[in-house]
Formats: structure tokens, C-alpha cells, sequence
């Protein structure tokens, strides 16, 4: 009787069992690997990440736009201060609460839009500025994953990046092309500007 | 009895094993979700209005009448404002008749493409940006639950731009004299359009 009992039971404790699935614990999220190695998981970071490939390809047709010197400051400072920001990211702990990035993309996204000349010093200083904020971000995300070598990794590309994308603006000879540009950066500037409203809807 | 024990004891193991299975540690995976969807939702927000994108062709459409800088000053404006008029809208800043607004960046620059007006520049951009608000208010803040932000953002602010491009195309017809009566047919066409959304808009 007691047997008989206990396997009534038994189809229940399935039952509740199965109903398990139904309440599954959170998702902790981590990066997107590649499944090719640490490198490519940075590259792979890079290019899959609106909040960095944007800013970088603005930063690149801006150093287009200011012509064949300040380009090639930008294409060896720009990978290194993000690789440096990057190393600065992993050692960090905590993210800022404030949306720099999309901060980014107005500041570059304006220069581009209004095409200003800026004095060869501050350019450099910009772009040093922007690589070190976005590598810290990417060093606290790679900081569980690929790390140090994810960094190279994206270093790496956007130095192919930038090299390409300033040396395509730097050809541009006719004045529409040069117009094109721009109205790119006054997009950036504008998708900047709605970020950092949807930061602040968020915080309410 | 036996069979029935050994009976028992298989179901308690495969129920064990099922809860097992349930059991499931955290899942470390699909972080991103709903991005790419984002992305295509703002690229077709823009289109989804007739309102927005009648207005959107009549910028491009005035910009190539007016020829160089506004050809581009004025799609340039007309992003960037937008979306300080979508920024508004995110922070909680009303803004009043926000529909009829957008009825009249129709009816107004409708008749700037029929009359072929051709004011200063910064009139243009000025008008131009005094409408934006209005639309980007509007539009700018439609996103679904659970899509990406930045990618919306990114997909709207794209498609508004791609209208513009339309109606620059388009307004080149205007070097012919044929074409400049069809853009400003078009230009009329627009505002009567506008005069329509007034009126849905204020009944």
C-alpha cells in the first residue's frame, strides 16, 4: 500500500519537476566568443560593437578630412592610447556612470559635420583622449575573456581600419565627396545626442 | 515486492535526473539580444509615416532647389536637430502640437518647393531645425521593449537620411525646365498633403 502510495507521488514530482524549466535562473552575460583565440575575440569584439567601431570610424574619416599628416599621427596614436586604455580597463573595476561614449560621438560626430581645423596639437590630444576611454571600456568587458591578448587584437584592426578608412577620405578630391563626409559625421552627432537621451530615460 | 521496489527506484533516479537536468547552472550566453532587430525597426520607423517621410523628401527636394551649401546644409540640420527633438522627448520635455507641427513642416515646405523660395541660408536651416524638433519629438522615442537604443537611433538616423537622399535625387531634375515644374508640381502635391494631417490632426 505504501508502494503503491509512494508511486502516485512520483508522476507529481515529474509534473513540479518539469515545471522547473519554466523558471530559469538568470542569464549572466559574457562576451561572444569567436572560438578562434583570444585575438580574434578582440577583433571579433571590435567589430561586432556599435559603441566602439562608430567612434573609431569617425575618428578615422576625420583624420581624413584634416589631410595626410595629422592622418598618420592618428593611425599610430590612436591604436596605442586605445591599447593603453585598454590595459587601464583591466586593472580597473568599476564602469563610470556616465555615457562618455555617447559623448564621443557628438564631439566627433560636430567636428566632422562642421569640418574644423583643429591646431595639429589638440587633434592628437583628441584622439589619444578618445582611444584611452574606449579602450578602458573594452579592457573592463575583455577583462573576463580574452584580455590582454583581445586588446592586441583590437589594436591590430583598428590600425587596418583607421589606415584604410583616413587613406580613402585623404583620395577624396572632389568637393562632394568631402560633403559626404560630413553629412556621416552629422549623423554620428546625431546618434550621440540620442544615446545620451537614452542614458538619461534610463536612469529615471 | 521486489519488482515493485526496483520499479521505484527508477522512477526516483529518472527523476532525479530530470531535475538534474533542470537544474541548470546560469547560462552564459546571448548577451545583445534584440540588437540587430533594433536596428531594423529604426530603419523602418521613418517610412511608416506618410507625414514624416513627405517632409523628409520635401527637405531634399528644397535643398537641391536652392543648389550648393544648402543642398547639404540642410540634411545635415535636419538629423542633428531631429534628434534634439528625440533627446526631449527621452528626458520627458513636452513639447505643444506636436502633430499639427509636423502637418506644417509638410504644408510649409511644400510651398517653399512650389513657390521655389529661396530665402538667406541660415532662414532655411532655421525653418528646416524649427521642424525637426517636431518630428524627432515624435518619431525619435518609438522603441520597442527590448531592443538596443543605440542601434534604433542608428537605423532612424540613417533612414532620415536616406529620405533626404531621395529627395536630393529626385530634385535634380531640376536643371531641366521640365523638371523644375515637376518639382514644384511635387512641392504642391506636399502641401496639399500637409493640409491633410492639419486637419486629421486638429478634428
Amino acid at each position: 500500500m505504501k508502494i503503491n502510495h509512494q508511486a502516485n507521488i512520483l508522476p507529481k514530482t515529474l509534473i513540479a519537476a518539469s515545471g522547473l524549466l519554466y523558471c530559469p535562473s538568470d542569464a549572466a552575460a559574457h562576451l561572444v566568443t569567436t572560438g578562434m583565440g583570444p585575438v580574434y575575440d578582440g577583433i571579433g569584439h571590435l567589430l561586432l560593437t556599435p559603441e566602439d567601431l562608430v567612434p573609431a570610424l569617425a575618428m578615422a574619416l576625420y583624420a581624413g578630412l584634416r589631410g595626410r599628416a595629422p592622418g598618420r599621427r592618428v593611425l599610430f596614436f590612436f591604436p596605442l592610447a586605445w591599447l593603453l586604455g585598454g590595459f587601464i580597463g583591466l586593472a580597473a573595476n568599476t564602469m563610470p556612470g556616465f555615457p562618455v561614449t555617447a559623448f564621443s560621438f557628438l564631439l566627433i560626430g560636430i567636428l566632422i559635420a562642421a569640418d574644423l581645423r583643429l591646431p595639429d596639437h589638440a587633434f592628437t590630444v583628441l584622439a589619444v583622449a578618445v582611444g584611452i576611454m574606449h579602450g578602458f571600456f573594452n579592457g573592463i568587458a575583455l577583462k573576463a575573456g580574452p584580455a590582454g591578448l583581445g586588446l592586441l587584437g583590437i589594436m591590430s584592426a583598428l590600425f587596418v581600419l583607421v589606415a584604410i578608412v583616413s587613406a580613402f577620405v585623404v583620395s577624396l578630391k572632389p568637393p562632394w565627396a568631402r560633403i559626404v563626409v560630413r553629412v556621416a559625421g552629422s549623423w554620428v552627432a546625431a546618434m550621440g545626442l540620442l544615446m545620451i537621451g537614452w542614458f538619461f530615460r534610463g536612469q529615471k | 515486492m521486489h519488482r515493485q521496489n526496483s520499479t521505484i527506484t527508477y522512477y526516483i533516479y529518472l527523476s532525479a535526473a530530470v531535475v538534474f537536468l533542470l537544474w541548470a547552472s546560469p547560462s552564459l550566453a546571448h548577451v545583445e539580444q534584440g540588437q540587430a532587430v533594433g536596428f531594423v525597426t529604426g530603419l523602418e520607423h521613418p517610412w511608416s509615416g506618410l507625414d514624416h517621410v513627405l517632409a523628409m523628401i520635401a527637405v531634399g527636394l528644397w535643398g537641391a532647389q536652392l543648389g550648393n551649401p544648402a543642398l547639404w546644409t540642410l540634411p545635415v540640420t535636419f538629423p542633428m536637430v531631429m534628434s534634439l527633438g528625440a533627446m526631449m522627448g527621452l528626458l520627458g520635455i513636452p513639447v505643444p502640437g506636436i502633430e499639427i507641427g509636423i502637418a506644417l513642416s509638410a504644408i510649409l515646405l511644400g510651398a517653399m518647393v512650389l513657390g521655389e523660395v529661396r530665402p538667406k541660408l541660415y532662414i532655411a536651416a532655421i525653418l528646416v531645425g524649427f521642424f525637426a524638433i517636431f518630428h524627432g519629438h515624435a518619431h525619435g522615442t518609438e522603441l520597442p521593449a527590448g531592443q538596443s537604443g543605440l542601434l534604433y537611433s542608428m537605423g532612424f538616423v540613417i533612414a532620415t537620411g536616406v529620405l533626404h537622399g531621395i529627395g536630393i535625387t529626385i530634385g535634380t531634375i531640376h536643371c531641366w525646365p521640365a523638371g523644375k515644374l515637376a518639382l514644384r508640381g511635387a512641392g504642391a502635391f506636399i502641401a496639399a498633403m500637409g493640409i491633410f494631417f492639419l486637419w486629421r490632426a486638429l478634428i
